[in-house]
């Protein structure tokens, strides 16, 4: 069961009074947590979105003035589209190729493990400073991309990180090729699939493309919809990757700039604390619209099997 | 890697499924050998661009830097092992450093989330308490909820206790279970084990701390052992709140101080760039190598990454 389907249905057990003591107990750390480590931040947090507050001087009220300074504020509005584009490009295309990847795998192939491990491996590094190093340099005019295009006598390679119309699509690859985690809840969906149903199709008749679209996709919709949700709340708060390929600016001319960096320039570079605040909750807003439309979208597409 | 020895039931019986299918569909259509085989080359040259660029990066941490840019195959002309040398005293303090500050962190964390999280687990999957679903629910929402929105105040609360540059920000919340996945992967383990095992030593008159020690917690070896592992490889890559709370030198963990390559050499020195990147991924690989068959019983329940 996931995290999504016990939200969506909800938990229902009666009290008893007998645990109240115990149980609270147990979750005392946790409790704990919750109000100072989040809740108490969150709400501080608001209200500082309301306030002037560089560090040093301490906060003022000024109302609405951060939120209406977010939408006059042509690096943030930008720093919305790469981001905007980073998800909307990037997430599909991850969750796609591990779709796919995960069916080829789950057709009784020998060396699935091996496959598996290999193709698992770089969601385990991807968000390291050390690959986003590496990415640099393959990336880089002369580096190994470069190069290798080069040795297949193409003229005039692409600067890549260099050049502001292609160096999104690199930290955008970097996503994609860390696939190996969706990929692997897909294999464990796909193995629950009975596989009657396939032999019911096979004596029908129904070709490998049918199968998939009328069995393994609805009865797989559940956890597709589950990789989506997280993924997409996942890439929203991208931030390493574009850090490092850009060596901290966001460039060139922004277009690496995402929403958490430059979040974190305002915050900790210039000290805005207020206006960080302001960001970090239109952040929130955003993730909290996009997972509601997800959620009111899958009555649609998504089956559940019960 | 093997899956031999795993005492999970899905993953075995997954793998027993596999062999049936294999032998089946080989009986069955006589094309199957043919379509194993472009299935093979497919795979093969998608786990060839998949890996390609960590092998060249291995090996180029045994080029020197010229060559780094020039050679673009897996062969070794030259090997300069002096790269890891040149990486290791490049920044302020040698890297031995920056590795000891951040298997501390590390080390903290996993003691912290293992038990914090597990606590935590045992009450929401076995207690029946008063106001337990809401708090659940609470709990599973914060798994949504961006960094970015606690930092600042966090920052402002612990700068006022004085732990800017401490390793207290960064290591204190994991024992508050403050990382909800992992509360949610224990819940999940737990609300799997037999209920009767706590039922009997409720009647033999144990009380839930000592069901919890003596019963439960030795069953839950293998959660246990999948958190360790994640919260070793998420804290160990963890960039932006080091980033943030770590402002010396002499404190920085692993990636802060592979960030400061960018800055004091200009990123000119490749070779000694990845040779410490190299250094710091090892750990995450070791992890993986040893640990991935609860890495990927984690994911396939919960979603981790």
């Amino acid at each position: 069961m996931s995290a999504i389907g016990e939200l969506a249905h909800g938990e229902r057990q009666k009290d008893e009074s007998r645990d109240n003591k115990a149980g609270y107990i147990f979750l005392t750390p946790w409790l704990i947590g919750l109000v100072v480590i989040t809740i108490g931040p969150m709400l501080a947090s608001l209200y500082l979105s309301f306030t002037s507050y560089p560090l040093l001087a301490g906060p003022t009220w000024t109302g609405l003035t951060n939120y209406i300074r977010m939408f006059n504020d042509p690096r943030l509005l930008n720093s919305l589209v790469v981001t905007f584009t980073y998800v909307v490009v990037g997430v599909p295309l991850q969750l796609i190729l591990a779709l796919a990847i995960a069916v080829l795998l789950n057709t009784g192939m020998k060396g699935l493990a091996f496959y598996r491990s290999v193709f698992y491996l770089p969601s385990l590094m991807g968000s390291s400073v050390a690959i986003a190093l590496l990415w640099r340099q393959m990336f880089g005019t002369t580096g190994l991309v470069n190069q290798l295009l080069q040795s297949l006598v193409v003229e005039n390679p692409p600067g890549w990180i260099a050049d502001p119309s292609t160096a999104l699509g690199t930290i955008i690859l970097l996503h994609v090729w860390t696939f190996g985690s969706p990929m692997i809840i897909f294999l464990a969906g796909l193995r629950q699939i009975p596989t009657m149903y396939y032999e019911a199709a096979s004596v029908d008749g129904a070709s490998k493309w049918t199968q998939f679209r009328t069995i393994t996709l609805p009865l797989l919709s559940p956890i597709v919809f589950f990789n989506l949700v997280l993924q997409i709340i996942g890439a929203f708060q991208a931030f390493t990757q574009a850090f490092i390929v850009s060596g901290g600016t966001g460039g060139p001319a922004d277009s690496t700039m995402f929403f958490t960096l430059y979040l974190y320039q305002q915050g900790f570079t210039n000290f805005q604390m207020g206006y960080a605040s302001a960001m970090a909750w239109l952040l929130v807003i955003i993730i909290g619209i996009f997972t509601a439309i997800n959620f009111a979208v899958s009555k649609y597409w998504v089956f559940y099997d019960d | 890697m093997t899956e031999t020895n795993t005492p999970d039931v899905q993953l075995a019986a997954a793998a027993a499924s596999d062999e049936n299918t294999v032998t089946e569909r080989r009986t069955r259509s006589g094309s199957s050998t043919a379509r194993s085989v472009i299935k093979h080359i497919l795979l093969v040259l998608a786990a060839i661009v998949m890996i390609y660029p960590l092998l060249w990066m291995v090996v180029s941490s045994f080029r020197p830097t010229a060559e780094i840019f020039r050679d673009t195959s897996l062969w070794l002309t030259t090997f300069r092992v002096e790269n890891y040398a040149e990486g290791w005293n490049a920044l302020n303090h040698p890297f031995s450093r920056y590795l000891w500050n951040s298997t501390i962190i590390a080390l903290g964390s996993i003691i912290g989330n293992v038990v914090s999280c597990s606590l935590a687990a045992y009450a929401f999957a076995r207690l029946k308490f008063k106001g337990r679903s809401i708090l659940f629910s609470i709990m599973l929402l914060t798994l949504m909820l961006p960094i970015h929105v606690l930092i600042v105040p966090q920052y402002i609360v612990f700068a006022q206790f004085g732990w800017i540059n401490t390793f207290w920000p960064l290591i204190l919340p994991k024992f508050l279970a403050t990382e909800a996945f992992f509360v949610f992967l224990m819940v999940q383990f737990i609300r799997g084990l037999p209920k009767e095992l706590d039922e009997a030593a409720l009647i033999d008159g144990c009380g839930h701390f000592r069901i919890f020690f003596n019963v439960i917690l030795p069953l839950m070896v293998p959660a246990i052992a999948t958190t360790t592992i994640f919260t070793f490889i998420w804290s160990w890559n963890d960039f932006f709140s080091a980033l943030i709370y770590l402002t010396s030198p002499q404190m920085f963990t692993v990636p802060v101080a592979l960030k400061g390559f960018l800055d004091s050499t200009g990123g000119s020195n490749w070779g000694a760039m990845f040779a410490m990147s190299l250094v710091s991924l090892l750990p995450v690989f070791f992890a993986f190598l040893f640990g991935q068959r609860f890495l990927i019983r984690g994911i396939a329940t919960t979603g981790i990454k």
